[in-house]
């Protein structure tokens, strides 16, 4: 699935549901099935700035693609990391450094999260975008 | 009067969040504001806007009666000995700091103790500690038990010639519970040492009268019992405030001004420094008689009733932790603070408020209470009189099935 259609399924998916709560029932099932996160990997420097409760982001470059870990104490937070980390993990870093992360603006998400968890979600995304352009160079 | 009257009073109830009927339940924080109170605003600043104090024009006398008006209404609400002894500040937080910086200047020194109790809202420790820096001074913790209830053994075991002050919340913000002020009072003046109470959590809950509880100060805000923002008092017994030296230098607070040096105006006016709040303060006036309105009526015994099952539905529930617990419910504001085993307090508020349910979520500006018990923040629920049975049932229901949800 190419970085577009993976983007238009989420869209898709969320545009399944009418009510937020049903779209949070949804980001809470990302979360509860993200694979487990090994409690050695949770430390200081692979935490999130920025977000509320704590966020574990792992990255690893195998065959020039990026492939991404992560986890939260939050369940929300951790369905919403892993929501993008499924759309990024397994591309080239020089695709994820490059896009726009616009769909998540798209599927409204943003606005329907508390400021904080907001900001939250502009660290995890700049969090990303940084890895990616350390190794695209 | 009953809660459904009540809440017609206030526009912003009938407001819905997300399609669904808004459940406001964050009043600790603040408060919604009735027709009268935002009446009373408007009418100041389409009306009577003039500057208070100075000015001989009609404008200027209505505002200064309006707002003079609203310091003998303060006196009455808390039982004050006198007009002078209240001094209408920004909230509660710049009442405490009026007394840190002033009381403090003068009468705490390099060794001083200042006991504060382990409950208090960062507003009644951020002043003290800043105090204690300026000074040299030591702030000493007056530790809570397991439910919350401040431990007064231990309190008498605190005191020393060096206790200059004791700080405590009448109600804790996170906890609900009601603090014994009047014995803690009692203890600290026989040791010679005057007490600062926060009351901003019992003004709107609580018929307080300062002469009984024989407090040294009392301070709280506006907008968390139906008044506008921007508004607070401190009450100091007149004796502290004709010691006190002023706080913040500017207009009106002076009697005479020359370069060799500056006289002050009397009490309390001495420490309004600046134009103050001119069209809030007189919001007072209505938000005290709608306090009033409620003392006996239909609406504050369905809120006895609310506390009652709220209290019940939350303490019987294994999945939650409630904090602030006591066997007589008289001790307490209808006011829950918890927490959910496994479940994150933000994830818990985000899905709440999706159901139309406001409750505020994370440290509640008491770190240290979040630190004794072992957590980053809970979520508090806190009723008001205009809140219903059918809310408080939504509110658990709702809860259920965040949590189910959630687990």
């Amino acid at each position: 699935m190419s970085l577009e259609e993976a983007k238009q399924a989420v869209v898709d998916d969320f545009a399944m549901f009418d009510e937020w709560l049903d779209k949070y029932e949804y980001i809470i099932g990302l979360g509860k099935n993200l694979e487990p996160f090994p409690e050695d990997k949770k430390t200081e420097d692979r935490l999130i700035n920025g977000c509320q409760s704590r966020v574990w982001l792992d990255c690893r470059a195998r065959d020039g693609k990026l492939w991404f870990t992560a986890d939260s104490d939050a369940i929300i937070t951790k369905g919403i990391i892993s929501l993008l980390i499924g759309v990024y993990s397994g591309r080239p870093a020089k695709e994820i450094a490059g896009d726009d992360f616009a769909f998540v603006n798209v599927i409204g998400l943003s606005e329907n999260l508390s400021p904080t968890r907001a900001n939250g979600l502009s660290s995890m995304i700049a969090t990303i975008k940084k890895i990616a352009g350390d190794y695209a160079g | 009067m009953t809660a459904e009257e009540l809440r017609k009073q206030f526009p912003i109830l009938s407001r819905e969040v997300y399609g669904k009927p808004l459940i406001y339940l964050d009043n600790a924080a603040t408060t919604q504001r009735s027709e009268s109170v935002i009446r009373a605003l408007s009418d100041s600043a389409l009306l009577h806007n003039g500057n208070t104090h100075r000015a001989v024009y009609a404008l200027a006398g209505e505002a200064t009666r309006a707002y003079e008006c609203a310091r003998v209404d303060v006196r009455d609400f808390i039982d004050a000995a006198s007009v002078d002894e209240i001094v209408f500040t920004s909230g509660t937080t710049a009442s405490i700091n009026l007394v840190a910086y002033s009381f403090g200047d003068k009468f705490i020194g390099s060794g001083d103790e200042i006991i504060v109790a382990e409950s208090e809202h960062h507003s009644d420790i951020i002043p003290w500690q800043l105090l204690a820096q300026r000074k040299g001074a030591k702030i000493v913790v007056m530790p809570v038990e397991e439910s919350g209830a401040l431990d007064l053994e231990k309190l008498e075991s605190l005191f020393n010639r060096r206790t200059k002050l004791v700080c405590v919340a009448h109600v804790s913000n996170v906890l609900g519970l009601i603090n014994p002020i009047k014995e803690i009072a009692s203890m600290a003046h026989s040791h010679g040492v005057p007490v600062l109470v926060d009351g901003a959590q019992a003004v709107a809950h609580l018929k307080v009268s300062v002469r009984d509880l024989d407090c040294d100060f009392y301070a709280f805000s506006g907008h968390k019992m139906y008044a506008a923002t921007g508004t607070g008092v401190l009450y100091a017994k007149k004796e502290w405030l004709e010691q006190m030296p002023p706080f913040i230098g500017g207009g009106e607070m002076i009697d005479t001004v020359s370069w060799e040096g500056t006289t002050y105006a009397p009490i309390p006016f001495k420490f309004e420094a600046g134009t103050p709040n001119i069209n809030s303060v007189p919001t007072f006036v209505p938000a005290i008689g709608l306090i009033r309105s409620l003392d006996g009526s239909e609406a504050a015994f369905g809120l006895d009733k609310i506390k009652n099952f709220v209290y019940n539905a939350l303490s019987s529930d294994e999945r939650i932790v409630l904090r602030g617990t006591t066997q007589n419910l008289d001790e307490k504001v209808p006011l829950f603070s918890f927490s959910v085993k496994g479940v994150h307090h933000e994830d818990l508020a985000l899905l709440l408020d999706k159901q139309g349910v406001a409750v505020r979520s994370g440290h509640m500006c008491a770190q240290p209470l979040m630190t004794r018990y072992g957590v980053s923040g809970m979520v508090r629920a806190s009723f008001a009189p205009y809140n219903t049975q059918e809310e408080a049932q939504a509110f658990i229901l709702a809860l259920d099935k965040s949590i189910n949800m959630l687990k």
